[in-house]
């Protein structure tokens, strides 16, 4: 499939449309001078992700990933920046003075990561096909059969690291009270 | 639309979320770039579950572990964020180094 014949198709464009801003959203995450504008870029990467799922008919996860994502973690994220009174503003220090080695590390990982896609397209073959899935909304109660019969100890797994984090967050960050504050709290 | 055209987009991610991993210094931050490549990761389950089709879905169940894993990280990475903000008054992963040689 060439080029030409790859953009002629109306969905690349979708595709591009969420694509190009999602790419952009990530390099603003990682290079911002501002936390709180970072996290709110990673909403926009994460919406556009939203989007390129039910581009591949993967309603479900697209809106779990609203949900969870867009709904719950970066509300906790701003939070957290909140909290620890990360610098709100423009920062000079978010980042390393030295970021040549961490830019090299990550096109180091970029080509490796291309090579082994050739690599395997070569290998595998009909990695240039139209994708079959496409326009074909998957029935959510495929999932759900899926997480009650063959992923069923996973899925019970998952509950229990939820639950174990949830303890553990709110034990690591509560405030211990001094015996004094203690018995203050037990005569309240 | 082809595989190959979300294998990139989610490679060019997971660089990006490399980058960001190694260059911040600030841990919020940090965090937020581990998101970033967990997101690369999704995409490639959701994609190649679209290009095998398989009946069961097994990648889009596969896709909802990593949301769920990772929204437990967050939590927990955010409350030891909060512990060591508060024992050393910064945010900034460099002046860590009580385990370093």
């Amino acid at each position: 499939m060439t080029f030409s014949d790859w953009i002629a198709e109306p969905v690349n464009w979708a595709f591009l449309a969420m694509a190009i801003p999602m790419v952009v959203a990530a390099l603003r995450v990682v290079t911002s001078r501002n936390v709180v504008h970072a996290a709110l870029f990673l909403v926009l990467a994460l919406a556009a992700s939203a989007g390129l799922f039910i581009l591949l008919s993967a309603e479900f996860v697209a809106w779990v990933l609203v949900l969870v994502y867009i709904g719950a973690v970066v509300v906790l994220f701003l939070f957290g920046i909140m909290i620890t009174r990360a610098p709100i503003g423009r920062e000079t220090n978010l980042s390393h003075d030295t970021r040549w080695p961490a830019a090299a590390a990550a096109l180091g990982v970029f080509a490796v990561t291309f090579w082994l896609i050739n690599g395997v397209t070569q290998q595998i073959g009909g990695f240039g096909d139209p994708l079959p899935a496409v326009g074909r909304a998957t029935p959510t109660g495929i999932l759900g059969e899926g997480f009650i019969n063959r992923y069923l100890i996973p899925f019970e797994a998952v509950g229990f690291v939820l639950l174990a984090a949830l303890i553990g967050g709110i034990t690591l960050a509560r405030k211990d009270l001094t015996p004094a504050e203690e018995e203050e709290g037990a005569r309240v | 639309m082809v595989l190959t055209q979300f294998l990139i987009l989610g490679a060019l991610l997971f660089s990006i979320g490399v980058y960001g991993l190694l260059s911040r210094r600030n841990a919020v931050t940090v965090l937020l770039a581990v998101e970033l490549m967990l997101a690369a990761v999704n995409i490639n389950l959701i994609a190649f579950e679209a290009f095998w089709n398989t009946a069961a879905a097994h990648g889009q169940i596969f896709a909802i572990f990593v949301i769920t894993i990772a929204a437990a990280e967050v939590g927990i990475g955010l409350a030891i964020i909060l512990m060591v903000f508060r024992n050393r008054a910064s945010g900034n992963i460099d002046e860590l180094d009580l385990m370093r040689w």
